[in-house]
């Protein structure tokens, strides 16, 4: 939205191989991202239609500082999960912001299916429908090779696609961004199987020239903003050792989930800490376009594949905190080589890493406990047994009987019809992350928008606070998710939400041309957040339906053990939180009002003054 | 004395952008990378090492000689000074850079010229982009001078 006041959008119909753009002043007060692109889902979503109809859209924002300022680098996808059957809403680095911005697109939602496979070229005013047959079947990694031949725009484009588990609709694929980032979580890489299309590549070669007037005050702000990115220490976690230097914290402080959280700790944790990482295998860092920190860390994973003549191969995978502790301490997984053998896989399949990882932890425990045979499995599965694991994720990517098709649902799916619900680790039907902390990290899963530690930070909160005060603990965490709804319609990497405090995002919008007072920030964040409630409603969500697995309370945490009692006295204190913010509402303009909104406002207590 | 902009070790370049970034928005005047005179791209995929594409400062300048109509003009410690208002859009200067450096603004068709200002480099955050000091009676690169 560089220089003009309205949301560019490229709606992509893939059925009938038509697209148009669509000059919207209506959705420029969202500023972009997730406030954009909730209503974009409200008005091309069928909430009557399955997730994986070809009808359903899928959405990709950027925000109004995206490739101009520093660490703004994030873009947002919005979809119908077919993990959870409601809100879809996952972010990925890499470089399809800037692709996007300099495309001359803030949105683009594709709908429909294409008869054939397809892949999708995308410059500015243009879109082109690729022929990818040959495509089909091929892994992120090497699809990634062939497209970075075959379109255009090196340098100044993001290729997004999907690798098997995608095109075999499985619930938790993921796109890959850029061969090192992902929109990971919920589904999204189904949404485009769904849809035979294998891949997105945009690539922009326009020019936004800095109106004069705006010239020095840009120039200065954004001097200011790198200067704090890179001359302070607000950064530098994820920088030097990056988020794996969360493996031995968490360890020490009896917090990393381990053997499908029958522990708190792994014995192992030193193994594949960041530390150890770091020091044997790091090869080199890279960044997404805009950020100069680099937080990117890559592995050099050696193979030997010719015992007799030394005959060895290597290859790079990134490596964060999240996927050592999916597939190292979840699955009891005691070395590097194992680890990045179980990453390789992932990534290449294109399965969302935790979501694989604990499903994984779940089936192994069904296993043991006669839940699941061998024989239907093709193999058995234990903790630390890799060759077991690579078995099933394949067999998960290209099902074959009725079991691996079940699996391909996600961990709540499989153990809603075959058991062991108590010890399927999944909050609002989403895998959990890598946090045993406490009830914030629980909490905070299960009622955060999208299902994700990142909607709101209950895990930070449990490491910085206790629980004396319960109703402030349970505030605190929701007024982060309000806050979140800001950043996220900035798109910004949240690596950097030290760094862009209130004041400085005012002053960044106006040096680009956008008057935003803080207060009218933090509104904006309600309306956003209320917009995204009342689409989750419309697609089911109740919050009073969320399920705690029992295994949260036997295993215990930072905080020793947690009850059952407090965390619900939790959830509903939090529920109560919500529920004033949708009262504030004074109109709820174009939003129908479902049967889920109806049932929460006449739940409403106390809805005080309306103004 | 003169400084010229000099490629370090793209091995240690974490591909951010931030140089080009800078080059447009601090000496260019646009929000996009792509008006910037230096050009930082992936080998061929990010498994590969970083390339970055700058003017190489040659001491005789094929683009400045391809000029007809004196827009390029050699500087003496190497590379050109670009005079926008002789520019006809022409294009030639484009053709004769030997490694294909140049490359066109896509709103103004002109030439987009490295002024070996030293913005890129300042943004650098690994110092892989430098600023070499060079003595204008001194020869250039052309001639084997230290790197």
């Amino acid at each position: 939205m560089l220089n003009r006041e309205y949301i560019r959008v490229l709606h992509v119909d893939l059925g009938e191989q038509k697209w148009k753009v669509a000059e919207r002043e209506d959705l420029y007060r969202y500023l972009g991202g997730v406030g954009v692109g909730i209503r974009l889902l409200d008005e091309n979503v069928f909430y009557n239609l399955d997730p994986l109809d070809p009808a359903q859209p899928i959405i990709f924002c950027v925000g109004p500082l995206s490739s101009v300022y520093p660490v703004m680098t994030k873009s947002v996808c919005l979809f119908r999960s077919p993990l959870t059957g409601e809100l879809g809403e996952s972010y990925a680095g890499g470089r399809l912001a800037m692709a996007m911005v300099y495309a001359g697109y803030d949105a683009i939602v594709l709908t429909g299916e294409s008869d054939v496979p397809v892949y999708l070229d995308i410059g500015p005013d243009q879109v082109e429908f690729r022929n990818a047959e040959p495509l089909w079947g091929v892994g992120s990694g090497e699809t990634g090779r062939y497209l970075r031949e075959l379109a255009p725009g090196r340098g100044f484009r993001s290729i997004v696609r999907i690798g098997p588990a995608g095109e075999n609709l499985v619930h938790f694929a993921n796109l890959n961004v850029d061969t090192f980032r992902h929109f990971g979580r919920l589904g999204s890489g189904a949404v485009f199987g769904s849809k035979n299309l294998k891949a997105m590549v945009v690539y922009g070669n326009l020019d936004h020239p800095i109106p004069n007037a705006r010239l020095r005050d840009y120039r200065r702000t954004y001097q200011e903003v790198h200067k704090k990115v890179t001359e302070t220490e607000l950064m530098e976690k994820y920088h030097n050792l990056g988020t794996p230097v969360n493996i031995m914290r968490l360890n020490e402080m009896n917090a990393l989930p381990t053997r499908n959280l029958q522990q708190a700790t792994f014995e192992k944790a030193r193994e594949i800490s960041g530390e150890a990482f770091a020091d044997e295998r790091l090869t080199r860092k890279l960044s997404c376009v805009g950020c100069p920190i680099g937080c990117i860390h890559m592995a050099s994973h050696r193979k030997l594949f010719g015992p007799k003549s030394h005959d060895y191969e290597t290859s790079i995978l990134a490596y964060d905190h999240e996927l050592i502790f999916a597939l190292g301490s979840f699955l009891g997984t005691a070395d590097k080589d194992q680890f990045l053998t179980l990453l390789e896989e992932v990534e290449d399949m294109g399965f969302d890493v935790m979501s694989v990882g604990v499903l994984l932890g779940w089936l192994t425990e069904a296993f043991a406990n006669g839940l699941v045979g061998e024989k239907e499995l093709g193999t058995r599965v234990e903790f630390g047994f890799t060759e077991g694991y690579l078995k099933v994720m394949r067999g998960i990517a290209h099902p074959e009987n009725e079991l691996y098709r079940l699996l391909g649902k996600g961990t709540e799916a499989a153990a809603e019809q075959l058991g062991g619900l108590d010890y399927a680790m999944t909050l609002g039907r989403t895998e959990m992350t890598g946090y045993h902390t406490g009830y914030g990290a629980a909490l905070g899963q299960a009622v955060g928008a999208r299902h994700s530690h990142l909607d709101n930070a209950g895990y930070s909160f449990d490491q910085s606070r206790d629980y004396d005060d319960i109703p402030g603990f349970v505030s605190a965490i929701f007024e982060e998710e309000l806050n979140r709804c800001v950043t996220n319609c900035l798109v910004m990497c949240l690596f950097a939400r030290a760094v862009y405090e209130f004041p400085i995002i005012v002053r960044a919008l106006k040096s680009v041309g956008i008057e935003k007072s803080e207060e009218e920030l933090r509104e904006l964040g309600r309306e956003v957040y209320r917009n995204k409630i009342r689409v989750k409603q419309k697609m089911g969500f109740d919050f009073k339906k969320l399920r705690f697995p029992k295994r949260f309370f036997e295993t215990e945490c930072l905080h020793g053990r947690l009850n059952e009692e407090t965390m619900q006295r939790m959830l509903e204190l939090y529920i109560q939180e919500v529920e004033q913010v949708m009262a504030e509402d004074k109109g709820a303009r174009s939003f129908a009002a479902g049967p889920g909104e109806q049932h929460l406002r006449g739940k409403t207590s106390s809805p005080g003054p309306l103004h | 004395m003169a400084r010229l902009l000099r490629v370090g070790d793209l091995g240690k370049c974490i591909g951010c952008y931030n140089c080009m970034f800078a080059c447009a928005r601090e000496v260019m005047g646009s929000y996009s990378p792509l008006t910037a005179a230096i050009r930082i791209r992936t080998g061929g995929g990010y498994h590969s090492k970083m390339a970055a594409d700058v003017c190489r400062a040659c001491r005789e300048p094929a683009c400045a000689a391809a000029c007809e109509e004196g827009a390029l003009r050699p500087r003496k410690a190497g590379g050109v000074r670009f005079v926008s208002g002789q520019c006809t859009r022409c294009g030639k200067c484009g053709e004769a850079c030997p490694i294909k450096y140049l490359e066109f603004n896509p709103v103004t068709g002109q030439p987009i010229v490295c002024r070996h200002c030293g913005v890129c480099a300042n943004y650098c955050p690994h110092g892989v982009l430098t600023m070499e000091e060079v003595n204008n009676a001194q020869p250039g690169i052309h001639q084997g001078a230290a790197r």
